[in-house]
Order: C-alpha cells, then structure tokens, then sequence
C-alpha cells in the first residue's frame, strides 16, 4: 500500500495555483473523461482560448465567476508510489485563514511564484505561515516559465531572492523548480525547454520527499478523548481510553503517568481499530487499557512518568487572526479548544505584531485584525498540557472561539518558551 | 514502508475514527445517516469500530425517498438487526401525503428529500448529523470543512465557513443550529473499496456485476425495477452490469462490468475513465453548480 502525503499550494492570486494542479492531475492521468468533457465544454462556452483546467478545483459557482478561489478544494490522486491529498488554497490576501487550514495540516507546501513578477507580499506571507506551521517541506515553483523566454537567469535570481528571504524562517526542506503550470514544463514530465535545470519535476519530487522522520516518535502523547465503556456483562470491566497518538510510541506494559491527576500506572493492552495490537505510534486512533482502575476522563493526557509536556495556564504563543467582524485585543476572553479539551483563555498581552512582508516586529500594536499575526500571551482558565510546536503539532496548537458566535477566530502556535 | 509510518487505509480508518469519537464525545444529540450504500456502510462500520466492544452511542437515520432498491432496504435492515443499531426512519412518501413537499415533474425525489431531512433532524433535536460524501464526489464537496456548520435553516454558507485547522474540530452551535460531520471526506472511491476488502465489510448485493434486464436511456443503462418500466420504443437488453452507486432506483444507472467480486471492483475502479456520478447518476447532471445549490439548502 503507498503512504500519504499531504500537500497544500499556496500562491498570489493568478500565479497559477489551480492550472497548476490541474496540470498535476492531467498529466498523471488521474483526471476521468467526464471531469475534462466538462471544463473542455464550460472552456469553450466561455471562449477561453486554452482549457482552463484551474475550473476543475474552483468548485463553488462565486469562484468560478470571479475566476479566482475562495475556500480550500481538495483533491486527490495516486501515483504507484504514494497517494497525494492536495489542498488548492487560496491566494487572495482576504482568504489567508483559508489557506492556514489548508497549511494547517499538511507535509508539504508548494508556493507558486510568477517568474515575471518575482516575490510578492502575498508569497512572503505564505513563506511565513509555512514555516510558522512546521511545513517541513517547501517547493517554491517559479511558473510561467514560458513567458520569461525559458531564462535561468530570471530563476537563479528568484531563487536568490526567496533564499534571502527564508533565512530568517524555519524552513527545514525548501527546494525550487521553474515550471510552467500551463504548457506542463516540469509539472510531471522533465523540460525539453530548459535543459539547465538539473533538478527532478514537481510530481518526481512530491513522490521521492523524505517524510518518516517528521512525526515525533520520542515523546509520549495520548490525549483522551473518551471512555468506552460498555454496559454489558460480557464486557463488564473494559475500560477503554480512546484516542489519537499525538506523540511516541506505547507498548503494553509500558508505565504511564495521567495528567492532570499524576497517577502512575502501566499499559495493560492497546486496542486499535480492529482488535489488539502490540504498539502504538501516531496518528493511530486507539484505546488503552490500564492496570489501575483510576480517574480518567476526556481532556486528561496519558504520557510518560520522566517525560510529560509543560502543565501550565500561561501561554505564550503565535496568534493567527482570521475573523473579520472582531479584532484580538488584551483582556478579551475565548473559549479555547486544545487537544481534547475545551478551556477559556484571557489574552493578557499582545508582545508584538508581525509584519510578514518585512518580518518586521512591531511591539507597539495594540491589536491583530483579520490576517495578522502576532506574539500573544494567554491565560487558560485550567491548566493544559502543552509543548512547543516545533516538538509537537498536536500538543503545541490550539485554536480560539468567540462565544458570541461560535465561531473559530484564533489559530494559536505554542512557542517554545511557555513555561510551567 | 518504514517503521511506524501508518499506510494509506490505516491513516484514513484512525482520522474518520478520530472524527466520530470527537462527535460522540462534544455533540449533545448526533446522528449518523445510513442509506445502505456503500459510503455509509463504511462510515458505521468505523463507527462500529471506534467504540467497539460498547455499542455506538447514537442511532442512525434513513431518509427513505421511497424509491429505493428493495435489495438496499432488506440490507439496511439486516444490518440494523445485527448490530442493534437503533433506526429512526424519516420517509418521504409520508412527506408527500401530508403536503410538506410536492413532487417534482422530473420524478425525482433527491431536492425534496432535503425537507424531510431538515424535518426529521428537528423533531429530534439532532446537532450533529453524520454523512458518508466525500470530497472526491463533486466539486462542491471538494469545498467542504469536515465539521461544516449548518444555520438554523440547515444552510451552508460557502464562502464563508470556518476555518478548521489542525484536527481541531469546533462544533459549537446555538440551539436550532448544526453541523453535519464528514468522517470520510479524504477517502476516494478507490479507498472504499479497498477498505471493504481489507476489512471484509458487506455491501448490498447490487454492487457486484450480474446479468440484469436493462433499457438504455441518454446513453446510460437503467435496470428493469418496479420504479424503471420500459417504455413502447424502448428495447429491453440481458446485459452483465453492477452499480457504483446506489441513489434511488429510478435514476440511477448501473454499469457495464464483468466484476463480480471486491477483488474485480477494484481492479475495474483503478482503470475506469469515468467518475461514478458522471457514469451513473442522471440526478447530477442537472447545470455546474446543482450540488452547491443543493447544498445551500440544506441537501447532504
């Protein structure tokens, strides 16, 4: 069976994100007759003079309209060695949190820049958040090759010019192709028109990407998020702790320490999906089985006695802010949802503003509107237990909602100073 | 593959599981939704699977149009049988008597179903209801969030959903208010099946190839049933089909195939040319954005 991986492209408005993938799926046959008998005729009624394969992903009809995306699509394909889940997201500045839940839980991260306009702000933005969410891997496709002459001068420039601007970031993978999304230069098959590049093409290099050594298999995270127990005589005594491995590996007869109680006990049997099984790893959904019949309930964390993440009210944190109607500003209250467990939280600072085109940090902002990002401190109103993101992105990410309107405003990254 | 590195169905069976057990541990009064097609045979059988040895802590829904193969209902049933499953049947036909919806001239049922839907998840006071769709299904499903809010009309807001990052999912509603839940949003029609041998899951009958009487009609073969007569000019064939979908019987076409085990499906799947609503659901094939505004008023 192949393995997953999941990628997400992001990108400026009309560098071709949507033709880009279009041309993936083309390209690599996974797009069925009827899908392309039908952007061919919508093509066609509209008198586009090429197929405009971006109208396979645009599925909503105020995109299409507009010609540009909106929300997130996700589409799917399979080469013999792995299976992709490819999130299309948007690249309009207004739909940046639509793009931060594309990014959110991806692999790897395609920045499509145009090699006629070089970076902009939005694809410094997208850098940004890419790194800032723990993308380990980053392909920055330089497109619409074809319209700067095939120049590998205008591509070793791009490249320079991303370069000095990643070295600030934590980027751990970043590699750039030159393509053209629309003529299909080094989308799945090798440029004859570019015969400098040494590199491999976009689909090569998704299919070859190292991606075992991104999880954290040290530290051990069980967030639980319910007690199956079944009220039958046959079953009488299971109790079972369900959950998704967030972290290391379990065995039985491994001890363990429950937070937020801090009793110890040991692993009696793991349950996966379909019976017993003999360890657990991420990002298994299981249920664990204990030796000591002790106090266990939705939002405690099962871990190791010498290794448990920080418990701690006091956060410190990267703060993306994605609503519109309201701004983050110190003294306001949310309701917060990590891991497993709902808490509220006060923001009681905000340390500074990140300007994503300069990475500039301005201490003096007194707030965060619709797409900024900043360093904000927040106090939950019960202890979490928390690790930094770059251990953990499970441990290490919450989100913010506004209990007026139940909606998700704050996406929160947990960064590696918050403290016990 | 390297050690500790989950493979492809194992990766999807814990994220759906993950997803329902999030449903059944935040959500007052979920639902899961259970026609008998294969997506929701998927979708309780992780159901079955993310509480086993305890029974799943919800009942299921069936929102019978009425033109169901019959095949699909004694299926359905049994599988309530053998898993004690509690079934709340909402049915359309009752809709119509009553006049809460009128018939379409086209005969069909699939917009007016939405209704009876929308009915029924009121009277019980559902606020999570699970559907078996996948993104790989339709465009506008491609769109859409795995917990993906639902106003008190039961309408989707497209362009402006929540965000859902990470597995962080956010399910608070208002009274009134809902979210339908997509435990199977990542799986492709390949994965089904796949999975269905991987765990041995039965699936109705009419999903495996058998010489049926079939007419041809806009290119697309139709099996003789009690809902499909054949018109005078129309020629009645002995044709060797199976069905990739199961939509309501009068207009859901089955398709050529020889393959009459999971084992044939999959390799046929692997090979087609041809989505499976493109080749067999003439109720799809209305304009470019019928899902979507099917959608907005509260249709799975």
């Amino acid at each position: 069976m192949p393995e997953l991986l999941r990628v997400a492209t992001a990108g400026s408005v009309d560098d071709g994100k949507s033709t880009l993938i279009g041309r993936l799926l083309y390209d690599s046959k996974s797009l069925f007759d009827d899908q392309l008998d039908h952007v061919e005729r919508v093509s066609r009624q509209r008198g586009d003079e090429y197929t405009d394969l971006a109208l396979l992903t645009d599925g909503l009809r105020a995109e299409r309209e507009q010609g540009i995306t909106i929300d997130v699509a996700y589409r799917y394909f399979a080469t013999p060695r792995r299976s992709f889940i490819l999130a299309d997201t948007p690249g309009h500045v207004q739909y940046t949190r639509n793009m931060v839940t594309g990014a959110s839980t991806t692999d790897a991260a395609i920045i499509l820049v145009d090699a006629r306009n070089g970076m902009t702000e939005q694809s410094r933005r997208h850098a940004v958040l890419a790194a800032l969410l723990g993308v380990e891997h980053v392909v920055v496709c330089v497109n619409k090759m074809d319209l700067v002459g095939w120049s590998q001068e205008v591509f070793d420039s791009l490249v320079s010019e991303f370069e000095d601007f990643s070295v600030r970031l934590r980027i751990p993978d970043l590699s750039f192709i030159p393509v053209s999304a629309l003529l299909g230069d080094n989308v799945v098959d090798a440029s004859a028109n570019m015969p400098w590049f040494d590199g491999t093409p976009l689909l090569r290099h998704l299919e070859h990407m190292h991606i075992a050594g991104d999880r954290n298999l040290v530290d051990v995270r069980l967030p639980v998020q319910l007690v199956v127990r079944p009220h039958s005589h046959e079953h009488h005594d299971h109790r079972g702790y369900a959950g998704s491995v967030a972290g290391g590996v379990l065995r039985a007869g491994d001890r363990v320490r429950v937070l937020p109680s801090g009793f110890e006990t040991e692993i009696t049997q793991i349950l996966g999906p379909d019976g017993p099984v003999e360890e657990a790893f991420p990002t298994m959904s299981v249920q664990v089985l204990l030796a000591d019949d002790i106090d266990v309930s939705r939002g405690d964390m099962i871990c190791r006695p010498g290794n448990m993440p920080s418990i701690t009210q006091e956060l410190d944190a990267h703060v993306c802010w994605m609503d519109e109607t309201s701004e983050l500003v110190p003294g306001t209250m949310y309701a917060l949802k990590h891991t497993t467990k709902w808490a509220r939280a006060k923001v009681t600072g905000i340390d500074y503003r990140l300007n994503t085109d300069t990475l500039h940090r301005d201490r003096e902002a007194g707030s965060l509107t619709l797409n900024d990002i900043g360093r904000v401190r927040l106090r939950a109103s019960v202890p979490l237990f928390v690790d930094a993101y770059e251990h953990n992105r499970e441990t290490g990410s919450f989100i913010l909602v506004d209990e007026g309107t139940n909606r998700t405003v704050g996406a929160g990254i947990v960064l590696s100073r918050t403290s016990a | 593959m390297t050690r500790y590195q989950l493979d492809e169905l194992d990766a999807l069976e814990s994220e759906s599981i993950h997803i329902i057990r999030e449903v059944a541990a935040e959500m007052q009064r979920p639902v899961m939704l259970f026609s008998g097609g294969k997506d929701s045979v998927l979708m309780l059988s992780l159901a079955l699977r993310a509480f086993a040895p305890a029974p799943i802590p919800f009942p299921v829904m069936h929102i019978d149009t009425g033109l169901n193969f019959p095949e699909v209902i004694e299926f359905r049933d049994r599988m309530v049988e053998q898993f004690g499953l509690r079934l709340i049947v909402a049915s359309v036909q009752d809709a119509i008597d009553r006049g809460l919806v009128r018939e379409e001239p086209n005969g069909s049922r699939n917009r007016i179903q939405t209704r009876v839907l929308l009915e029924a998840a009121e009277k019980n006071g559902f606020d999570a209801l699970f559907g078996g769709a996948r993104r790989d299904e339709e465009k506008a499903r491609a769109k859409e969030r795995v917990f993906s809010f639902r106003d008190e009309f039961g309408g989707w807001d497209p362009k402006n959903q929540r965000p859902e990052l990470w597995r962080l999912y956010n399910g608070r509603v208002f009274p009134g208010e809902s979210v339908r839940v997509f435990p199977l949003s990542n799986w492709t029609e390949l994965d089904v099946w796949r999975y269905i041998e991987h765990r041995a899951v039965e699936v109705p009958p009419l999903y495996y190839a058998a010489e049926r009487d079939v007419v041809e009609r806009d290119g697309m073969l139709f099996a003789v049933n009690e809902f499909v007569r054949p018109g005078a000019e129309e020629e009645v064939e002995r044709r060797r089909v199976r069905y990739r979908t199961m939509g309501d019987a009068n207009l859901t076409a089955a398709v050529e195939s020889d393959a009459d085990t999971v084992d044939k499906i999959i390799t046929e799947i692997a090979a087609t040319r041809l989505t499976e609503r493109g080749a067999t659901r003439g109720d799809d094939r209305v304009s470019d954005s019928s899902m979507e505004d099917r959608k907005r008023e509260g249709y799975f």
